[in-house]
């Protein structure tokens, strides 16, 4: 069914249809919205879900842990200060193996007080066990989050999903939002550790360090297991829906002298820059990164790259061009600091830092001159 | 009364302390709630006393849960297994500090939510699995690790905290009385809703009392009337038991401290501080059964 939603609405309209039995709802500021469509959807009658509103996000991702380990899906959703207040549980939730799903709307962190789109919510969770996926539009905010429920439960994986969107740019516009009906797409959940009295078990009991250290390997495992599985269910999304996923959103990089690199919404906005640089002549393409974890392979074969960076970790670096160092040491890059807390970054400002790209140098939008 | 199975579900090999009543307590626990159960225990002695992986001491499924986490986690459990159509009984066993301290906001929550669930704070008044420390659950004048000169503040009131939430089941007991907790475990399961218990387990370590104690101890608490047995269903209050006797008359609140080794150096003070919250809180309870407030 075609229809026009927000981001917000986009992910609560996904959540119906992949039908989860326990839904934990906490507000926060710009992710309201999904947990209000939600408990509509069940007051409605649309959505059969029992609906927990807890007294804070450590208790929803708890809610969430102890309603998996029965077996049923599980869904909850944060932003910024609420996300960091549930840390403890992400833990806890890769740990146990448990493939809850989860929508964080990016937002930044005070103090001070600030509401607006920034990505070190999502990036101060990066070592927790979960996948993360960082989407750019408001179909790709409801596809995502219909195809985190199958890559979270499938056997090989069973590790939690955070799918990311920007606050407000994404969480709060409207744009058009092609439905589907999910149908076989995502099977019923079957948790093969699930919680049976008639088989009784000891779960998370003391666990002395070789036990210990297996586990974690199996996180890994999973992990590495990954890719495999999101590609086959980007594939076959793209077979029974008809849209085309990938680890990476390209534009125009075939034959890209330069690369724009983000994630989310800047990703997009990269796009038109991409234009209006391939129109003064410059060579530009833009590599939009989905997938943040599992962290994927990319295609620079040796071009410059432009990253921008919506989180910094203070003392070393832009986050996301630390992490494309990190992996490709030799990579030349121009490390971008812009759009933290909200701040305007346009495509024409974009364009901006590729043309005055200082390859090897890093450059505060809005700071450095 | 029902009669108590044999049926253990706490088997022979906990790794809880000699003379360990809240082992003792749960003992009973189970026997009371049957197969068809999911315990859910936050960081605490009971984490311990379970065993080590891959190892359990429990016949029926124990979830381990963060230290603040553990109603919430039943709070998930209970409306996944509701639905399902299951009616598996969800059972938190959770120390003092995981209930009085750390875990009160989401213990709040999940009662306020009507969450069909029984809670049981098992409260050796300390943080006993770390080396007993001192918790909002320490009364006065007990030497904890953090209090070596003695605790200088009030037992927090825990159970006039969950009154305040105004559930259909609550009820205090002790695991010198395991009857009394079993009889209250199978009320709090038979009624919908949340349900609240309150266990005293003296603790041989914690307490610096011999492991052939904590029963003798367990029952001076109530002799004293420092813990005394009530149930409260649908609001209405009654004092059970041997606390019936000790509303008329009840032994000097000495003979329960002078048997414990962490009130050694208890001031005289104390005492009598001791001795008029006890009196404040035997009055109040006289008053509610008898429906003067």
């Amino acid at each position: 069914m075609l229809t026009i939603a927000t981001g917000n609405k986009a992910v609560a309209a996904a959540v119906k249809a992949a039908k989860p039995a326990v839904v934990a709802a906490y507000p926060i500021t710009p992710q309201t919205e999904v947990v209000e469509q939600i408990a509509e959807y069940v007051t409605a009658g649309e959505m059969d879900a029992r609906y927990i509103p807890v007294e804070s996000e450590h208790s929803a991702m708890t809610a969430c842990i102890g309603a998996s380990i029965t077996g049923v899906r599980s869904f909850t959703a944060t932003s910024s200060h609420g996300l960091l207040y549930m840390h403890e549980m992400l833990h806890w939730a890769a740990g146990a193996r448990l493939p809850i799903v989860m929508a964080n709307i990016n937002r930044s962190l005070g103090p001070g007080w600030n509401v607006w789109a920034e990505h070190t919510d999502a990036f101060s969770q990066r070592d927790t066990g979960w996948l993360q996926f960082f989407v750019g539009d408001v179909q790709e905010a409801y596809d995502t989050t219909l195809m985190a429920f199958r890559i979270a439960e499938n056997n090989d994986i069973l590790l939690p999903v955070m799918v990311n969107l920007d606050g407000f740019v994404l969480s709060h516009i409207m744009q058009s939002l092609e439905t589907v009906e999910p149908g076989d797409y995502i099977p019923p959940m079957r948790l093969p550790h699930r919680i049976d009295p008639e088989n009784p078990a000891g779960y998370g009991a003391m666990t002395g360090p070789n036990d210990h250290f297996r586990f974690r390997w199996e996180i890994e495992r999973a992990m590495r297991n990954s890719p495999a599985v999101i590609r086959d269910a980007e594939e076959e999304f793209f077979r029974q829906f008809g849209r085309k996923y990938g680890p990476t959103e390209e534009y125009r990089c075939e034959d890209a002298e330069v690369l724009i690199v983000a994630l989310g919404t800047l990703g997009k906005e990269a796009e038109v820059a991409v234009d209006i640089l391939r129109d003064a002549g410059i060579k530009a393409g833009s590599m939009r990164i989905r997938w943040f974890r599992p962290f994927p392979d990319l295609d620079i074969g040796g071009r410059d790259l432009v990253v921008l960076d919506r989180g910094y970790s203070f003392g070393y670096g832009g986050v996301l061009s630390s992490e494309i160092r990190s992996k490709y040491p030799g990579a030349s890059i121009y490390s971008v600091v812009a759009g933290l807390g909200g701040q305007e970054v346009t495509y024409d400002d974009i364009a901006g830092f590729v043309r005055d790209r200082r390859m090897g140098e890093e450059f505060w939008f809005g700071v450095d001159a | 009364m029902a009669e108590i199975p044999e049926d253990e579900y706490l088997l022979k090999c906990t790794t809880a302390c000699a003379g360990c009543s809240a082992a003792l307590a749960l003992r009973y626990v189970l026997k009371a709630a049957g197969p068809d159960t999911v315990l859910v225990v936050p960081a605490c002695c009971t984490s311990v006393l379970q065993g080590i992986y891959p190892n359990t001491a429990f016949a029926v499924p124990v979830y381990n849960i963060a230290f603040a986490a553990a109603a919430a986690c039943a709070s998930g459990m209970s409306e996944a297994f509701a639905s399902e159509g299951k009616k598996t009984n969800v059972i938190v066993f959770a120390g003092d500090g995981g209930t009085v301290d750390i875990g009160i906001q989401a213990l709040s929550g999940a009662l306020e939510r009507g969450t069909n669930f029984l809670y049981i704070c098992y409260d050796n008044e300390a943080y006993g699995n770390t080396g007993m420390q001192r918790s909002g659950a320490t009364p006065i004048g007990a030497r904890t690790t953090t209090t070596p000169g003695g605790k200088t503040d009030t037992k927090k009131d825990i159970d006039r905290i969950i009154a305040a939430h105004n559930i259909p089941y609550q009820a205090t007991a002790s695991a010198a009385h395991p009857k009394d907790l079993f009889e209250k475990v199978k009320t709090a399961l038979a009624t919908p809703g949340p349900s609240f218990i309150h266990i005293l387990v003296p603790c041989p370590p914690g307490w610096r009392i011999p492991s052939d104690m904590p029963v003798t101890v367990g029952k001076m608490a109530v002799k004293t009337g420092m813990w005394v047995l009530w149930e409260r269903k649908y609001g209405e209050l009654t004092i059970n038991g041997p606390s019936r006797a000790v509303m008329k008359k009840r032994l000097p609140l000495k003979e329960y401290l002078s048997l414990q080794g962490r009130f050694k150096g208890i001031t005289e003070k104390q005492v009598n501080e001791l001795e008029q919250q006890l009196g404040k809180n035997l009055a109040m309870l006289a008053k509610e059964e008898a429906g003067e407030c």
